[in-house]
């Protein structure tokens, strides 16, 4: 019985701190789930008289992937990406952030394009507002235009088919 | 990403064989790290130059977050000063600065976090601890014999008394 007590203690700090080593401490809560997309209208990258807004991926789902050609985890991600477009199970923006748009095309060029459309975020304001703080970003974005989910860091084949996936799916089977 | 640039100093010291060398790098890489940080603000009011510095003290940076944002030489800490210079020399108050980050940010660019149901624990927990340790000491010495309890009684002396004459005798 004497034993007891301390054993207890002992026990609950080490379920705390094993709980605590299971977190990602890079990983921010962000504070946008379950709020509109925030507002913006940003020339396009491949096209500067044409703009894009969340407007036009409303009424679907849809994802948003803030990404950027000096980003070294968005090199790594982009073939999930393109592989992703080609299935055609849901459209990619992209939302290129603190960007040239020299080196944004040519990136494109190089690595094949799946966004159907980026906006130009040259100045990170947008980014911002988006609560952007780590390049690559991913937004899942319900019909009505919610922020249903966000995932921070490059995209790998696991966390598209464990986690992105079967969101979008009940996203899409959900009537709007 | 961008706190690469004490890293990078780091780096390049390895595999140089002269300490004192290596030192001096460092401690240059050090300072060349913290002097980035430094802008030249303009305020129209010292008041206000004084609040913004303050306020850049308890942010954090999200990319360094072990930096404020005062500190930080990350690309996003100089756009949120930036955003805060902004807010502040526009008259606006010290609230309005914090909601526009925690609004993007949630909570976590608080190096002090409000009182919320889910930080309470945060906040009170070292007084509950200090208080449970200070009831269990308590306990326990209430539980130890006192020094009245050693003494001997009256039968236990005489019993004492005997055998000590029994010794001697």
């Amino acid at each position: 019985m004497r034993f007891l007590i301390p054993l207890a203690v002992f026990l609950v700090m080490v379920i705390f701190l094993a709980i605590g080593l299971t977190l990602d401490p890079r990983e921010v809560p962000s504070p946008f789930i379950g709020k509109p997309a925030p507002a913006f209208a940003l020339p396009q990258v491949a096209d500067a008289q044409k703009t894009l807004a969340p407007a036009d991926f409303k009424g679907q789902v849809a994802l948003v992937n803030v990404w950027a050609s000096w980003c070294v985890s968005c090199r790594q991600e982009h073939p999930v990406l393109v592989e992703l477009a080609k299935r055609k199970l849901v459209p990619i923006y992209g939302l290129n952030y603190k960007d040239q748009r020299e080196d944004a095309l040519a990136w494109l060029d190089r690595y094949g394009n799946p966004y159907t459309a980026s906006a130009f975020d040259a100045d990170g304001k947008t980014g911002i507002d988006w609560g952007v703080y780590g390049v690559p970003e991913t937004f899942v974005i319900d019909r009505a235009g919610i922020i249903r989910h966000k995932f921070t860091g490059p995209i790998t084949p696991e966390i598209l088919e464990n986690t992105l996936l079967p969101l979008i799916r009940q996203l899409q089977g959900s009537p709007s | 990403m961008m706190c690469s640039t004490r890293l990078s100093s780091v780096r390049q010291l390895q595999g140089s064989p002269f300490t004192i060398r290596f030192i001096l790098l460092f401690l240059a890489g050090l300072f060349a790290g913290s002097a980035l940080a430094v802008e030249v603000r303009q305020f129209d009011d010292p008041a206000k130059q004084r609040r913004y510095e303050n306020l850049i003290e308890e942010l954090r940076c999200l990319v360094c977050q072990n930096q404020s944002l005062a500190d930080s030489d990350a690309d996003l800490a100089k756009d949120l000063r930036d955003e805060v210079y902004g807010i502040i020399q526009s008259g606006q108050s010290e609230q309005e600065a914090v909601r526009f980050l925690t609004d993007r940010y949630g909570d976590f660019v608080l190096y002090r976090p409000p009182v919320k149901p889910i930080t309470v624990l945060l906040w009170t927990g070292p007084v509950l601890i200090l208080l449970a340790v200070a009831l269990f000491l308590w306990k326990h010495q209430r539980q130890r014999p006192t020094l009245a309890r050693l003494e001997l009684t009256d039968e236990e002396r005489q019993r004492l008394e005997r055998l000590k004459k029994n010794l001697e005798g």
